[in-house]
């Protein structure tokens, strides 16, 4: 259920607009920013205030990359899986992920801090290879930099050296 | 090398409100607003030969004339800062070096045919850049350039900005549309076109960010000293070209249209990445033709492309070195476009797939003779589908059989990738 206050900052987001709905976007997207993902209790209050069935809701929040129907970490991270980052080594990035991450596509790590997901072209070719998380596009990816950027965002990167770059 | 869309770029900053005024900025507004019919504003456009930037290369001013003068109120203007075209990244670009010059021309697209809501469609990966325009819209205001009875003309307009959460198939006008709605973003097949019925049923003019950016130097300058900036007499303007992938110094270059590929990429783009060779290149996104090195002067225009059998597309130049497997490269983009169909018509939901998993076989060794003209003959077939992405993603595809056809044989015969 979405707490009160919560429900009035929508609220006010869709006000005077003449189709509630086209406001779908920035409703998910504030509800996720809260809760993470969009639940199945969340997208029938979301269909409520957007004047829409869930169903309808549904099928939107079905189509995009971005918008999360299964809980998802603190942290999501989207590596770019187009054409000009596989070429300019995505493969070695994503064994780098998976292996300090100790999960794949998909996974969430069991502190729940970090999902791992593909994402494609974000767009950012000249800074190849790239990934994007929580919204914010990281280029130029080397393992150390990986490195650096994960434990920034807190993960303990002290005494599991197993490093599989070999850049 | 005249900039005009990146004049005021700084490697570090974006530009402010002020300098772009300083520079000229809002006067094509000004002047538009109290002297000019609107007829004028789209013969403006014509006589420029200002060709769509996202790829299709429309007549801008053609699209305005087919707003009609007794249409319905209110119209929409879009802008479409949407940019999924892998290996495109110019309208990102754009928006971070000089944001108000695609404001006014919105402003003044929206006023030559009378569009008082104006929406930019920007996708979820631009979060910096919805910031920034976000931010500049709210300046623009304040300066009063935009809201009710704009610097005292009659005409108001308010710009707001749609966050999209990444679906490729949201750049096509009609899918975009929908999207803005918030209905499923599947494409509408014309007619009516958008001009006439858009959002909501309401005439919706849509532009790239480039095409945009380029009006109020166009209202400014003149049409004929837009068509000047090109580098041949049947080209007009400049054009923003992204070059990635085997190259020394990628970038977003500002360039005049026409510019042959050989110096984009040579003098530009600093030349091939050490110790690669020149392969072949996409040279507008992944939807266009591989492009064979016997055409590496081409003028990059969307006249001689066309006329060469290719497609300028967005002028995205992904270059490829002898290095690198175009096997492996086709089946990445034929992932993309299988992924990104949107799923309403059956050759693009089921023909995509279907070539990613002969393409994929080849990849692992597993191709047999019998699989090139079966990709072919599927390269064909998907041009059945109901919009422009299917046809678009066989286009790396069928020009891979056209041109390296050698390079898929090589995978069929060795039993694997040579490339590994």
């Amino acid at each position: 259920m979405i707490p009160d206050d919560f429900r009035q900052l929508l609220a006010r987001r869709i006000a005077g607009v003449e189709h509630p709905r086209e406001k779908i976007m920035d409703v998910v997207f504030m509800i996720q920013d809260k809760f993470g993902y969009l639940s199945d209790e969340l997208l029938e209050d979301a269909a409520g205030l957007l004047k829409m069935t869930p169903l309808e809701v549904e099928e939107i929040a079905t189509f995009y990359e971005f918008i999360y129907r299964r809980p998802v970490g603190g942290h999501v991270i989207h590596v770019c899986d187009g054409v000009v980052c596989w070429m300019s080594g995505h493969a070695s990035i994503l064994d780098h992920l998976r292996g300090r991450l100790g999960i794949d596509f998909g996974e969430t790590t069991p502190d729940g801090r970090f999902t791992l997901l593909p994402t494609c072209c974000i767009g950012y070719c000249d800074r190849s290879p790239a990934m994007m998380i929580d919204r914010k596009v990281y280029g130029k990816l080397t393992p150390e930099r990986i490195d650096e950027i994960l434990e920034k965002l807190g993960l303990d990167t002290e005494g599991d050296s197993d490093d599989t770059g070999s850049l | 090398m005249t900039q005009v869309l990146f004049k005021n770029r700084h490697p570090d900053r974006i530009a402010t409100l002020e300098e772009y005024r300083a520079g000229g900025g809002y006067e094509a507004l000004t002047a538009v607003l109290s002297e000019y019919p609107r007829a004028k504003v789209q013969q403006l456009a014509l006589d420029a030969v200002l060709l769509g930037r996202g790829g299709a290369g429309f007549p801008a001013g053609k699209k305005w004339m087919t707003v009609a003068e007794s249409a319905p109120f209110p119209r929409y203007m879009v802008c479409n800062a949407d940019e999924m075209e892998p290996g495109t990244f110019k309208d990102r670009v754009l928006i971070h070096t000089d944001p108000h010059q695609i404001i006014e021309g919105m402003i003044i697209v929206g006023y030559s045919v009378m569009a008082e809501r104006g929406i930019i469609f920007i996708r979820a990966s631009y979060e910096n850049a919805a910031r920034i325009l976000e931010r500049e819209i709210e300046r623009a205001r304040a300066a009063g350039f935009l809201g009710p009875n704009i610097l005292g003309s009659g005409f108001s307009m308010e710009i707001s900005v749609h966050r999209s959460a990444g679906r490729y198939i949201c750049g096509e006008n009609t899918a975009q549309i929908n999207a803005i709605q918030g209905k499923r973003a599947t494409p509408i097949q014309p007619p009516p076109y958008a001009t006439e019925k858009g959002i909501w049923n309401l005439p919706t003019v849509t532009h790239n960010v480039e095409t945009l950016a380029c009006v109020p130097h166009i209202i400014q300058n003149g049409p004929e000293w837009f068509r000047n900036l090109a580098a041949h007499p049947d080209a007009a303007g400049t054009k923003l070209y992204c070059v990635s992938g085997r190259v020394q110094h990628p970038g977003c270059f500002e360039l005049p249209m026409g510019t042959r590929l050989s110096d984009i990429i040579d003098i530009h783009a600093g030349g091939m990445t050490p110790g690669c060779t020149f392969k072949t290149c996409l040279p507008g996104g992944a939807s266009t033709r591989f492009l064979p090195k016997s055409l590496y002067d081409i003028e990059m225009d969307f006249d001689s492309m066309k006329k060469a059998g290719h497609r300028l597309g967005t002028g995205s130049v992904i270059v490829f070195d002898e290095k690198t497997c175009l096997v492996g490269a086709t089946l990445n983009m034929m992932e993309f476009f299988a992924r990104e169909s949107c799923g309403w018509c059956t050759p693009c939901r089921e023909g995509l797939p279907y070539m990613r998993d002969i393409l994929a076989r080849i990849e692992a060794g597993d191709g047999k003779p019998a699989d090139i003209p079966l990709l072919r003959q599927m390269s064909r077939y998907v041009w059945n589908a109901y919009c422009a992405l299917a046809p678009g993603a066989a286009s790396p595809v069928e020009s891979l059989l056209t041109y390296f056809e050698d390079e898929v044989q090589a995978h069929i015969r060795q039993h694997r990738c040579p490339f590994s």
